[in-house]
């Protein structure tokens, strides 16, 4: 299945873009979306840590991603 | 409860959240405004800027105030967070809250302030004079 996933602040800058499509195979995990992540992207296994958020939720590794679920990169936060 | 959260690329207004949080049902109100510092660990600081995921933000700020409200006897409670670019002396955060007594409202106040910096999905870029960093990206 193809996925799109939103990056912000410096996942935004490790990606080059506000947005990225990849394809995913059926019934993947969170955890199985973040290694192929880091695999194209080792930058992201440098930040001091990092969640996914599905559907404007946080995610953990073991959920499922399902096609046309929104997906977000949440590197740490730091407003206020 | 009453609540009013918001994202906003336009400057905060402290006088319009008062009047807003202020009810005659309250003893008090506490507010909390989040001002933009000239340094950090003791480099000068030019401006900084504010990204959202807004939808997300926004469903994580109700969560908070929810919290809050489930702790404490609080009245109403009001969150703008800035985004965009933001000079010194400007204001990226406001946060009030309204109670009967003034331990619930300083408490919940409090607690969605350290929240919000914990767990909302907004990043603040400090920007140098000779260079710029996503805070707390890197170990």
């Amino acid at each position: 299945m193809k996925i799109k996933v939103l990056a912000f602040g410096i996942a935004k800058d490790i990606f080059g873009s506000p947005a990225i499509g990849l394809e995913l195979a059926n019934d993947s995990t969170v955890y199985n979306l973040q290694y192929l992540l880091e695999q194209q992207y080792p930058r992201l296994g440098q930040l001091r840590s990092y969640m996914l958020a599905v559907n404007n939720e946080y995610a953990l590794p073991g959920d499922t991603i399902h096609e046309r679920d929104e997906i977000a990169i949440i590197p740490p936060v730091s407003g206020g | 409860m009453t609540t009013q959260i918001q994202i906003l690329s336009t400057p905060l207004e402290i006088q319009s959240a008062i009047y807003w949080i202020m009810s005659p049902e309250s003893g008090g109100i506490d507010i909390f405004i989040g001002t933009v510092r000239n340094t950090t660990k003791g480099k000068a600081v030019i401006r900084l800027e504010f990204e959202a995921y807004e939808p997300m933000a926004l469903a994580e700020m109700e969560k908070i105030v929810t919290q809050a409200e489930e702790k404490w006897p609080i009245q109403k409670a009001l969150i703008h967070h800035r985004t965009g670019v933001l000079e010194i002396g400007e204001i990226p955060v406001l946060i009030a809250v309204s109670a009967a007594h003034r331990a619930a409202a300083f408490e919940a106040c409090r607690y969605i302030i350290d929240t919000l910096k914990q767990t909302v999905p907004i990043w603040k870029k400090e920007i140098f004079e000779d260079g710029e960093v996503w805070v707390a990206a890197h170990p």
